[in-house]
């Protein structure tokens, strides 16, 4: 998603601790993003075709079949945000009439999109030839598209992905999506991109899709191990950049999958623990699993503070958004619609609460947790709702307490480092008080506390 | 005695809590929490070091003075011992509004400095009355007692030398600011016999003066080793204290909370700027708790900022809410929001009362749903923190767990229920210590200026 951005250091010194912390897989990633930037500010000159959509249900190997180019304007957000521009952003968009209430990765874009349409790596980015509006879970992605149109005057195809209200999907629901996809969607785009669809080009890389998903499953399933060579969630959102965002399906991902496969493979096999901003993880004290998207603004601060508790993230469903492989789907080249209709359905965000619990479970049970974190962020309704209900559900079935974080995604009002530290900190010493067990007190009751003393000034 | 300490670092006060090696309460300290915690803390852990020897101090003269009114004879050494304290700061502070008006400046004339020298005198003479004088205080903190004092003093002082009363204040409000966070050393034995002495005049028997002289030396004298510290509150981050002395509050009110009452199983703390609803086990060990997100509203600073707004002390807002024939509905506990709904709702004429009884309805029902979503009422509800000691949050707080989770939920609201992140602390010291793994508190060397001389002790009263 982005290279690590470092605070409080000067930009040589940042860059020199960036080197010495990085791994080259994620040199690699950032190759591959500031790559495929560029070819968006030459998009035009180029002649190629531009695709906004977004992350959870993206048909990237559709856009890629097409030889157009994907534009995420979630990465945008969290990278501005990640970047310290979505303050500025936000307040531009609130400037242009948007409510504080309204998700902070739409007026990030919105403020974005006023501010010159400079993308993450400063370069400009183009206007779009189609608004792919892939909807799975989140309601505010029809408003977001259609503030978009408004901007840019341009088509919108919408892919309506039926909820996953019982945890099961039907036949009906998966012929629902083909049929959209045959009869809305690829027509759509052929449109735009003045060809037909090249079916061989789709299977090739619905095939190369398959590839990456392999790799990534053994990183997440790496955490298994004591100590966990990976942080799933905080080293987690860097490893789904590329197969969320414009890569899956194409060589790159497998090179940087298989690569990051390789690393992480080195350090189990070493005994050493993830990489953090400040360097190789020390002790792992507490294992987590974690519940909701991060903190963008203050990345590293977050991080940072789990790090240096000894709390490292065995599993995270937030890097399950843009899809659900380690419970085995894959895209399958032999069905190339009726993959894509799955993958779209299967999105952690098209889950029910019911199954979201019983996933958070399985992995506190699988990764043998000491606990789970559920980061409540006030922007996004979708993850938000019923949190509590979840946090309490899982305590009843894991036997295990949750603990309950409040922030927000890209909005930097929203971070209180003091609060969110006292209450990370209090979560992990009560793990530590039920892990140590205590005898009751030993001395009976006082009546009363002792006359008030004089002399306190 | 072996003692351990806890320390919390509250936002508005810092709370110490002794404990001997068997786990009993020994001492108890409060001051403010100025801009420097470091000196609050010390400040705190001095002054329940005092509660600790004027409590073994107690016990003593209950068996040397048992003819004599033993528990009058404490009463006023403790009073005389306060007395002492407060001359001791007041010589600390003229000396820094000398140094302040060396500095020069504008104000700096020789006139300014005649009528600071007069309004200090006044206040010196006036301390006897203060401390002896049999009447209450609204406040034990120097800080408090000083501005009043200053103020009282420097007004008719500023008319008689047609001065400017600002011309006065200013160089109190600098130097103020550095006495508080100056940390000087609690000298207790000098202090105490001073105290003694001070009221030894009045004894009736010179056996008696005797035997108070003794068992003020004796106690005095008393080794106190401090074998273990734990700190805690909001501002334990910004101190040097190892991390393994450091617990959180919401480890600590629940425990202390436990402590005191054994049958707790919800804890509710509404502290300066944060409100915490936390549930605890049959052992007091945490299980689950919510707090406010970054907002202070509903907090104790809340309360803070009503006061402000209609001219009162924080002290008076309960009794007047109390008051109260029909709460008025408020509907923001947005810190600023609240303010302009205060000054529309008197400007509409509704009686102060009425508002006020709505205000802290509008905080706790803040807090009811910190502990709905903490878990909810469970047997046993103990309210901890600054704001339990407001009569009327804690009226409005058991109305309302009587309408959410019925009559049979017990709420605990100690007097002293200020005190209980601080007692966890100490019961966390204590294993600390068990364990064989203590942790002392160390707080920097005076940074500014050695301890202050003895002040001048001439008062009205005394000879």
């Amino acid at each position: 998603m982005s290279e690590l951005v470092r605070v409080g250091k000067s930009p040589a010194a940042q860059r020199a601790a960036e080197a010495e912390n990085k791994d080259r897989s994620q040199v690699r990633q950032k190759r591959m993003i500031s790559d495929h930037f560029d070819k968006l500010a030459r998009a035009k000159e180029d002649g190629r075709k531009v695709v906004y959509t977004f992350v959870p249900g993206n048909l990237t190997e559709l856009i890629g079949a097409f030889g157009m180019l994907p534009v995420l304007p979630e990465i945008n957000a969290l990278q501005s945000g990640m970047r310290g521009r979505s303050g500025a952003y936000i307040a531009e968009a609130e400037r242009g009439g948007h409510s504080e209430d309204v998700c902070s990765y739409v007026k990030c874009d919105l403020g974005m999109l006023r501010s010159g349409n400079l993308g993450p790596t400063g370069t400009p980015l183009p206007k779009p030839d189609l608004l792919l509006l892939s909807y799975t879970g989140c309601f505010t992605f029809m408003k977001w598209f259609e503030i978009l149109k408004a901007e840019y005057d341009c088509p919108v195809v919408m892919l309506h992905v039926p909820y996953q209200a019982t945890g099961q999907v039907t036949r009906e629901m998966r012929d629902y999506v083909v049929r959209q996809l045959e009869h809305d969607v690829i027509p759509a785009m052929e449109r735009v991109a003045g060809k037909k669809l090249d079916l061989d080009e789709l299977v090739a890389q619905l095939t190369r899709s398959a590839r990456a998903e392999d790799a990534i499953v053994d990183v997440w399933e790496s955490a298994k191990a004591r100590p966990s060579p990976i942080d799933a969630y905080f080293g987690g959102v860097y490893y789904v950049g590329p197969i969320f965002s414009s890569f899956r399906g194409s060589e790159d991902a497998i090179a940087y999958y298989e690569e990051l496969r390789e690393e992480v493979r080195g350090r189990a096999a070493r005994g050493e623990g993830p990489m953090t901003p400040d360097g190789p993880m020390g002790e792992q004290k507490w294992r987590l699993v974690v519940e909701g998207p991060p903190n963008w603004t203050s990345f590293n601060d977050f991080w940072r503070m789990f790090a240096k508790e000894g709390a490292v993230v065995v599993a995270s469903t937030y890097t399950r958004v843009g899809g659900l492989y380690d419970y085995g789907f894959r895209h399958d080249p032999r069905d190339p619609l009726g993959t894509l209709a799955d993958y779209c359905l299967g999105c952690y965000t098209n889950h029910s609460l019911p199954a979201r619990a019983d996933l958070l479970e399985k992995y506190v049970r699988e990764y043998q947790a000491d606990g789970f974190v559920i980061n409540s962020v006030k922007s996004c309704n979708s993850f938000s709702a019923g949190q509590l209900l979840l946090m309490r559900e899982l305590e009843k079935r894991t036997g295990v307490p949750g603990g309950f974080i409040e922030s927000d995604l890209v909005d930097p009002r929203y971070f209180g480092k003091a609060n969110i530290e006292n209450r990370l900190q209090s979560y992990l010493q009560m793990l530590e008080a039920r892990r140590e067990g205590r005898a009751p007190e030993r001395t009976a009751l006082p009546v009363a506390l002792p006359v008030l003393a004089p002399g306190a000034t | 005695m072996k003692i351990v300490v806890g320390v919390d670092l509250g936002s508005t006060t810092t709370k110490a809590v002794l404990l001997d090696e068997q786990g009993r309460i020994v001492g108890r300290g409060i001051t403010n929490s100025r801009s420097n915690y470091e000196v609050a803390c010390a400040i705190a852990r001095d002054d329940a070091l005092t509660s600790a020897r004027f409590d073994l101090l107690d016990r003593a003269l209950r068996d040397a003075a048992a003819d004599a009114d033993p528990a009058d004879l404490s009463q006023r050494l403790h009073a005389a011992f306060r007395l002492e304290l407060y001359l001791d700061d007041l010589g600390a502070l003229a000396r820094r509004m000398g140094e302040v008006l060396d500095a020069g400046g504008p104000r700096a004339t020789a006139q300014v400095r005649q009528g600071i020298e007069q309004a200090l005198s006044e206040m010196r003479e006036r301390a006897h009355a203060t401390f002896l004088g049999g009447g209450g205080r609204k406040s034990d903190f120097f800080r408090d007692l000083a501005s009043a004092a200053f103020v009282a003093a420097a007004e008719p002082v500023a008319a008689t030398l047609g001065l400017r009363f600002d011309d006065l204040v200013w160089a109190f409000d600098r130097a103020i600011l550095d006495v508080e966070t100056e940390l000087r050393e609690l000298a207790f034995a000098s202090l105490l016999a001073r105290a003694a002495q001070r009221i030894a005049g009045d004894l009736e028997t010179p056996s008696l003066r005797e035997r108070l002289m003794r068992v003020v030396d004796e106690i005095a004298s008393l080794p106190i080793v401090e074998a273990s510290f734990v700190g805690t509150g909001y501002g334990r981050q910004t101190l040097p204290f190892p991390k393994a002395a450091v617990r959180s509050e919401i480890l600590c009110h629940g425990r202390g909370a436990h402590r005191l009452f054994p049958g707790t199983r919800t804890v509710l703390d509404i502290g300066g700027q944060d409100t915490k609803a936390i549930q605890v086990d049959d052992r007091g060990v945490v299980t689950s708790f919510q707090m406010n997100d970054r907002c202070a509203a509903g907090c104790g600073r809340y309360l803070g900022y009503i006061a402000d707004e209609l001219n009162l002390g924080l002290h008076e807002l309960g009794p007047l809410a109390l008051q109260s024939k029909r709460a008025v509905r408020i509907n923001s506990t947005c810190t600023v929001f609240a303010g302009a709904e205060l000054r529309e709702r008197l400007s509409l004429g509704e009686d102060r009362e009425d508002i006020l009884a709505g205000l802290h309805r509008a905080i706790m029902l803040r807090a009811m749903s910190l502990l709905a979503r903490s878990g909810g009422v469970r047997d046993e509800l103990t309210f901890t923190g600054g704001v339990c000691k407001n009569g009327a949050a804690t009226k409005v707080l058991r109305e309302l767990v009587d309408e959410n989770y019925g009559a049979g939920i017990t709420l605990n609201a100690h007097p002293d229920s200020i005190y209980m992140g601080a007692l966890g602390a100490a019961l966390f010291a204590l294993d600390d210590l068990d364990a064989g793994r203590p942790n002392l508190l160390e707080v920097a060397a005076p940074r500014r200026a050695p301890p202050a001389a003895p002040a001048n002790r001439a008062c009205a009263g005394c000879s």
